[in-house]
């Protein structure tokens, strides 16, 4: 049996109002371990580096290919998906704490409602219900729909919200994935029917667009490379012209 | 504009930050730099200013009304705030740090030299030469004047460049790159031409 064995330290919490701790952990080494499967040896096993029995670390996790964005937390510092997190390539001991920009529900598991919501807000879908069929819609040219893909593989993972300093208890910023999904969605050919709409929504109510402070933390962050400062750039032109629109009026303001 | 207030406010926010208020500095700064010429130049220099007409007028609504609104928004942005730089040592983070710091030292900075120059004039004191070289007579007030005109300069520079992105002017990378560039040209240039004019006093 080898000797090797890896150090963890986990911040864990109860329940939503529990009060957080640390707890450290001491595992066997095995190759090529992801953040994952050593939470796995936790549950498998629940005893602390002291070697008291102890209760089963809660985390999250669904696909296991970072395109699920379920497993997020904060490693060593830096929100990012626990499943591509290698072992190997981690600084020991191992610091895994839940992205507390979101409630903790308990240990690293955390309730991302808030972004869901957003999506709702700003109505990141393109409606297609009627009374009848609308038949195909029209066709969105090649290259336009591959830089479109780069956009639609948001996971909705929440890196992003952690990583900005403007999104926190003391700000309603709606942050940079639903703000990103607004240019994706007014980009498709049959989603920019309601352009105006969401443009819209994203001038509406605190906590909107111009909450964006320019840190660009979030573009570094993202796991999926998604331009997310480069779409908040240009939704800030495009709500430019559409306030100028609103407010001096115009025959073209949809 | 009901429903959008807070949207408007940023906005207004983020323009009178460069018109009026960052013209005004970069005015402010130029007919400074007369001090570099000696007492006689710089004296009528201000002379000049202050008899400019509707200076009352300009004063209240170029300079002191925006000035305020800025100010005021812009504490309320600062503290809202949760800075992170430790995680994120990112350049950009730390500008966005330096951003509302220098925001606040501005704040100080410049009520204590409205209190001892524009107050000090409505009280009756004459703005000359002499007053600027009494006043950095004394280090400590030389030390405070330099800090303060960096911090202004590098507010106005970095806030010109978040303005580019507020306004939807600079949308690519690389555009926001070269505007990076350009801005801290125009940091370096007030920068000097703040700080020469104010060690002409000395
Ligand atoms: C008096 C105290 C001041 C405070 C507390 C203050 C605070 C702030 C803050 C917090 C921001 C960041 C806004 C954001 O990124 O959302 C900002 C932006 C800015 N400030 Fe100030 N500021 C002050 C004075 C000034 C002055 C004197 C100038 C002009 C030289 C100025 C010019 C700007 C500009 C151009 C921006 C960028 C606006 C944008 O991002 O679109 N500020 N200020
Ligand atoms: S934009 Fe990137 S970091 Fe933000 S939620 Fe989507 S995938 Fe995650
Ligand atoms: S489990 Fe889906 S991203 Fe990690």
């Amino acid at each position: 049996m080898s000797e090797k064995t890896i150090r963890l330290i986990i911040t864990r919490q109860k329940d939503q109002d529990g009060k957080s701790y640390k707890e450290e952990f001491e595992l066997p080494y095995r190759e090529n371990m992801n953040v994952i499967s050593a939470l796995m040896e936790i549950r498998r096993n629940p005893y602390n580096a002291q070697g008291e029995e102890t209760t089963a670390v809660s985390w999250e996790a669904s696909c296991l290919e970072e395109v699920c964005g379920a497993c997020s937390m904060v490693i060593n510092g830096k929100p990012r998906q626990s499943c591509t997190a290698l072992v190997d390539q981690l600084e020991q001991p191992i610091r895994l704490e839940p992205m507390r920009t979101f409630p903790v529900v308990r240990d690293l598991v955390v309730d991302r409602s808030r972004m869901f919501d957003s999506l709702k807000r700003v109505k990141a879908w393109v409606p297609i219900d009627g009374t009848y069929d609308l038949g195909p819609g029209p066709r969105m040219p090649e290259a336009k729909r591959q830089w479109a893909y780069e956009l639609s593989k948001c996971m909705t993972c929440g890196v992003c919200l952690e990583a900005c300093p403007n999104v926190n208890d003391k700000s309603e910023f709606i942050g940079p994935a639903a703000l990103s999904q607004v240019r994706l969605f007014n980009a498709h050919p049959t989603g920019a029917m309601h352009k105006a709409e969401r443009l819209n929504t994203l001038m509406d109510g605190d906590g909107g667009l111009s909450n964006c402070g320019n840190s660009q933390n979030c573009v570094q962050a993202c796991p999926k490379g998604i331009p997310l400062t480069t779409s908040i750039a240009a939704l800030n032109r495009d709500t430019t012209l559409q306030s100028f629109k609103n407010f001096f009026g115009s025959d073209n303001n949809f | 504009m009901a429903q959008n207030r807070e949207y408007f406010l940023r906005k207004m926010h983020s323009l009178l930050g460069v018109i009026p208020v960052g013209l005004f500095i970069i005015v402010h700064f130029g007919v400074n730099y007369f001090s570099t010429r000696g007492e006689a130049e710089y004296n009528q220099a201000v002379n000049f200013m202050e008899n400019l007409p509707f200076r009352y007028t300009m004063e209240i609504f170029i300079i002191f009304l925006p000035i305020l609104f800025h100010a005021i928004y812009g504490i309320y942005i600062a503290f809202q705030a949760r800075h992170n730089t430790n995680n994120f040592s990112y350049f950009r983070n730390w500008m966005f740090r330096f951003q509302r710091i220098s925001g606040i030292i501005v704040l100080i900075f410049m009520a204590w030299h409205v209190w001892e120059t524009r107050i000090a004039a409505a009280m009756g004191q004459e703005v000359n030469f002499d007053m600027m070289a009494n006043i950095v007579e004394n280090p400590v007030a030389l030390i405070a004047y330099i800090i303060g005109i960096v911090s202004t300069t590098f507010h106005f520079a970095n806030g010109l460049w978040s303005f580019g992105i507020t306004w939807g002017i600079t949308v690519s990378p690389r555009s926001q790159q070269i505007s990076t560039y350009v801005t801290l040209g125009v940091f370096l240039a007030l920068t000097y031409v703040g700080v020469a004019s104010i060690l002409a006093f000395v």
